[in-house]
């Protein structure tokens, strides 16, 4: 019960620091990626304050085996620069700069009723299924 | 390169990242997971037992966040979504981040918040990339082509 609310309210606190910050709404985070136009700073700050406070919490992390609730501290191990790290950037960030949404404002969008949010959210749905069955064949 | 000062928002952008940063660090420490919406929506179509509540709850504290922030804040802060492109640009938009946050193991929040949080060399490459290919996109649809056709 104790996880569940957690996770609910991490979600949550989540969700509302992306629309305080302006993120949730494409047309700014276009115009953050619109270096040779004009250019907004915005996402900068978003994501110097969230590393800020991540930076204390990450290092507290790798000190510590077991997370508050007694269970497992799921840290990703992989070090590796490969082919699918690179690729799978340069696609998201193509995605990105096309609509101007990542999967987080988009979630929002949709919670706030947009239409296209609506229509961007059930492609990105659909473009995770077919990395799902790419996936698999590729582990036969 | 020229400032957009009208629609530059330090003060709500750097409060809005702090609290991303926050729930970053509430979702590690206490239940010791990464933060990444790409892996926690997409972990969720693999439908493993017992994998699957907390994506789920995870994702409803989400959506209920634009009501919540009614309550929160004054009125005149609450941002409507205003999106540029046209149906099939979405579509397309929406294929290509769906397919590459999971092919490429995240996101803004896995890799660029949790993962340059915790120094990883991966998610540093990883942010860099889709940055730069985010400002290339921009570049030709705005530059290039001039907008949306």
């Amino acid at each position: 019960m104790k996880h569940r609310l957690i996770e609910f309210l991490v979600g949550l606190i989540f969700g509302i620091g992306l629309l305080l910050s302006g993120m949730s709404n494409p047309s700014k985070v276009l115009g953050f990626l619109d270096i040779f136009g004009l250019w907004d700073p915005s996402l900068l700050l978003v994501m110097g304050g969230a590393v800020f406070v991540g930076l204390f919490a990450f290092h507290v992390a790798k000190s510590r085996t077991k997370n508050l609730l007694g269970g497992p501290l799921q840290i990703p191990s992989s070090k590796q620069i490969d082919y699918p790290l690179i690729i799978g950037a340069i696609f998201f960030g193509i995605g990105w700069g096309l609509a101007g949404f990542c999967p987080g404002p988009a979630i929002i969008s949709f919670a706030q009723g947009q239409e296209k949010a609506m229509a961007f959210v059930f492609s990105m749905i659909a473009g995770m299924i077919v990395f799902e069955i790419f996936n698999r064949r590729l582990q036969k | 390169m020229i400032i957009d000062f009208q629609n530059f928002t330090p003060f709500e952008s750097l409060l809005g990242g702090i609290l991303l940063g926050i729930s970053s660090a509430i979702f590690i420490l206490v239940n010791g997971r990464i933060l990444g919406i790409s892996g926690i929506l997409g972990g969720l179509l693999r439908l493993r037992k017992g994998d699957i509540t907390w994506r789920i709850m995870f994702l409803l504290g989400m959506t209920s966040a634009p009501f919540v922030f009614r309550f929160l804040f004054p009125i005149s802060w609450i941002v409507e979504p205003k999106i540029e492109a046209n149906y099939l640009t979405i579509m397309i938009a929406g294929i290509l981040v769906g397919f590459g946050t999971r092919y490429g193991s995240g996101c803004t929040s896995g890799h660029g918040v949790c993962g340059l949080s915790r120094l990883s060399l991966r998610s540093m490459v990883s942010t860099i990339t889709f940055m730069l290919f985010g400002f290339i996109s921009v570049y030709v649809v705005r530059h290039l082509f001039q907008g949306y056709s």
